[in-house]
């Protein structure tokens, strides 16, 4: 689908063609094209159900493709069993042996690849992930932060071309999470080696990878560096997913220069065009976005005080909930039932209570355009995993 | 309960008591069926039987116990090689069991899928017919000239077991083969259900996870597989040895004189020459050898932490 960056050294490269993959009647992944260059943190993101861990698996070898082919740099290992694949999984649930030690866990792809002298390396591992002094307990003595450092180490001593993460944190609570998202990142940055994580956490998506793919119904919805993702989504279901948008039904009025105008509810809306996925013929529909923390709110009673060449729409507040950073508010609006707008809590105006009219202002420029044919609450749901 | 101001919510305090007392004994009490099950019917008859491995008399003038411990070792000197013979067919049918047992029981836990419960119904499905019925319809599979016999001749197998003392010419009956055919067959089920059990307690994503650290999937099974296994082959191991070793219904039907086993001798020690001195002490003598042997067992498979 989409190359994105390529370097020299492509022995890392992770390169699927076509590949998909049926169970019966239930396509789980359609036809897929894409390449993880060598030596990035490539994030699969996606509600449950969408296909990554599928399309992970099927780099791993632990799920045969039903069409398509699988490269790591020029080899095709489509048709190779897990065990002659130069690549490592940290599962979901760790899958640590419980009968062996911390040691013996980290040393078990050593140990299967014929090498004897393994001590040294185990050691250095675990230092790593700072687990020197646990090498002799059993998995079930260690918290869940530390079995998912050492199924990490297990993985990386073997140095594989390419590491595959499937949900590796999704067991941790909120704060180790965090902490291990940071770890696993120097651990990449350190170590060089291609990674690619699944993951249903937008959050953890954006923070840890170079770049992510949005999966959705088995297909890729979009694809690009988190920051381009957040500004620019090019389908319903990615503005909606990646964090909240407001989407509002437009009809495109005129074209000026590099700008589009468009009739929403009686008032103008400035769009560029550039930012645009959507064709753009005049009358026709275009689903207008505008994140929520890019939207400013004035009192109706100061509308005079916004700047000329904004984007306005009026509306009254129908709920504001103080969250310490900032204050989110619901704003009733003609042009849209619900729209979401946080303001950072600087200097708070007090006439802006529940039942305030106002008007909402936004620079042209963080606006984007997105086709109307689609459905406008794709992606909603699952936003809140 | 937290009220501290008003009187009334103080009243049902003291009705919580009763029950607290009754909870106390509750556990004691549940217990009472089984301990004095366990006292009637296990501890009383050890104590009666240890006191007549010692005594000595006759049947006609009675028995007192004389503190005769030379019975042991009377019992032990003339039944050695029954006792030898006992862990000899009871061991080849446990190991038969485990090399039969393990991929029936792999096969029921990783690959059975929808016919798992009507594999696992298969398996216990002997269980519905008398033991005795099962051992006898032995005899006919195993009989003279029958078509398993024949079959076993014509491929030189009897040739093989007849070289090893297994069989004695052309017969199958009566020989030490088809006593441990008997064991292996009455007692397979003891030997999948415990391994069944822990197989399918395995994770199936270890099995992944070796797969994709670089383990063919013979080396998962020695080193994922197998070792998880092991609380399923000690324990089905001793559900099958232990019987074995004490059965006598094999060697009497499907046997002859030269397969007695020390159950046979018990039994006709207790039922038939009526020397109960004997029959008890031998009694204690096998279930201390398998009290020993269980014991290193156990030892050696290390799988205190497993199990």
């Amino acid at each position: 689908m989409i190359d994105v960056t390529t370097k020299n050294d492509n022995t890392g490269d992770v390169r699927l063609t076509g590949i998909s993959k049926t169970y019966g009647n239930f396509t789980a992944v359609h036809p897929l094209d894409l390449t993880v260059p060598q030596g990035s943190f490539f994030a699969l993101l996606g509600a449950s159900g969408c296909g990554k861990t599928t399309t992970l698996r099927m780099i791993a070898g632990l799920e045969e493709p039903t069409s398509g082919t699988v490269f790591l740099g020029d080899q095709d290992v489509t048709r190779l069993p897990p065990y002659k694949r130069p690549v490592n999984t940290v599962f979901q649930s760790y899958a640590l042996f419980p009968h062996l030690d911390i040691f013996e866990n980290v040393a078990f792809g050593l140990r299967r690849r014929g090498i004897k002298s393994v001590k040294k390396q185990v050691e250095e591992m675990l230092e790593l992930v700072q687990l020197g002094e646990q090498a002799r307990k059993k998995p079930h003595q260690l918290s869940g932060g530390q079995q998912q450092r050492v199924a990490v180490a297990r993985a990386l001593i073997n140095h594989p071309k390419v590491l595959l993460l499937d949900e590796p944190l999704g067991a941790l609570d909120l704060k180790l999470r965090r902490q291990m998202q940071l770890e696993l990142k120097r651990i990449q940055t350190e170590v060089g080696i291609t990674f690619v994580h699944v993951t249903h956490d937008q959050e953890e998506a954006m923070t840890m990878a170079d770049t992510v793919a949005v999966m959705n119904a088995g297909r890729v919805e979009q694809l690009g560096a988190p920051a381009d993702l957040y500004e620019n989504p090019k389908t319903t279901f990615v503005a909606n997913f990646l964090g909240t948008s407001n989407l509002i039904e437009a009809e495109v009025d005129a074209k000026s220069g590099e700008d589009i105008v468009l009739k929403a509810g009686g008032g103008k809306l400035v769009l560029p065009e550039a930012r645009c996925s959507a064709p753009t013929t005049t009358g026709g529909k275009v689903l207008v976005g505008v994140r929520p923390e890019k939207i400013s709110l004035t009192h109706a009673d100061d509308a005079g005080e916004i700047p000329d060449g904004r984007n306005r729409v009026t509306g009254k507040i129908a709920d504001a909930s103080f969250i310490g950073v900032s204050t989110q508010y619901v704003i009733d609006s003609p042009v849209c039932p619900e729209l979401s707008v946080y303001v950072q809590n600087v200097d708070r105006d007090a006439r802006l209570v529940p039942g305030a009219d106002v008007v909402l202002h936004w620079s042209p420029a963080h606006t984007f355009g997105l086709d109307a044919a689609q459905d406008i609450d794709a992606g909603t749901e699952e936003e809140a995993v | 309960m937290a009220t501290v101001t008003e009187a009334p919510p103080l009243a049902p305090a003291p009705e919580k008591k009763p029950p607290r007392k009754r909870g106390r004994w509750t556990p004691y009490l549940l217990l009472l069926p089984g301990l004095a099950w366990l006292l009637v019917f296990f501890a009383l008859p050890m104590v009666y039987q240890a006191s007549t491995s010692v005594q000595t008399g006759s049947l006609e003038q009675g028995y007192e116990v004389t503190w005769h411990f030379s019975t042991y070792w009377d019992a032990l000197a003339e039944y050695y090689p029954q006792f030898l013979r006992s862990v000899l067919y009871a061991g080849s049918a446990t190991i038969l069991c485990l090399l039969l047992g393990y991929p029936l029981a792999y096969l029921i836990a990783f690959r059975a899928g929808r016919w798992r419960n009507l594999i696992m119904i298969l398996v216990i499905a002997p269980f519905f017919t008398s033991f005795l019925i099962r051992t006898l319809a032995w005899k006919t599979i195993l009989a003279d000239g029958g078509p398993v016999v024949g079959a076993l001749n014509s491929l030189h197998v009897l040739d093989v077991t007849s070289w090893l003392g297994m069989t004695a010419g052309d017969r199958v009956l009566a020989t030490p083969l088809a006593v441990v055919c008997g064991l292996t067959y009455n007692f397979l089920p003891f030997m999948i259900l415990p391994l069944y059990t822990s197989l399918e307690r395995i994770d199936g994503r270890l099995h992944e996870a070796a797969g994709d650290l670089y383990a063919k999937p013979v080396t998962t099974f020695r080193k994922v597989t197998f070792p998880l296994s092991m609380p399923g082959v000690v324990s089905g191991t001793l559900l099958t040895f232990i019987p074995a070793a004490g059965d006598y219904v094999n060697a009497d039907l499907l046997g002859s004189t030269d397969t007695r086993m020390i159950g046979n001798v018990i039994q006709s020690q207790f039922l038939r020459i009526l020397d109960y001195p004997t029959a008890a002490a031998l009694s204690f003598i096998l279930m201390f050898a398998i009290l020993i042997m269980v014991t290193l067992y156990i030892r050696k498979s290390g799988t205190e932490d497993l199990v």
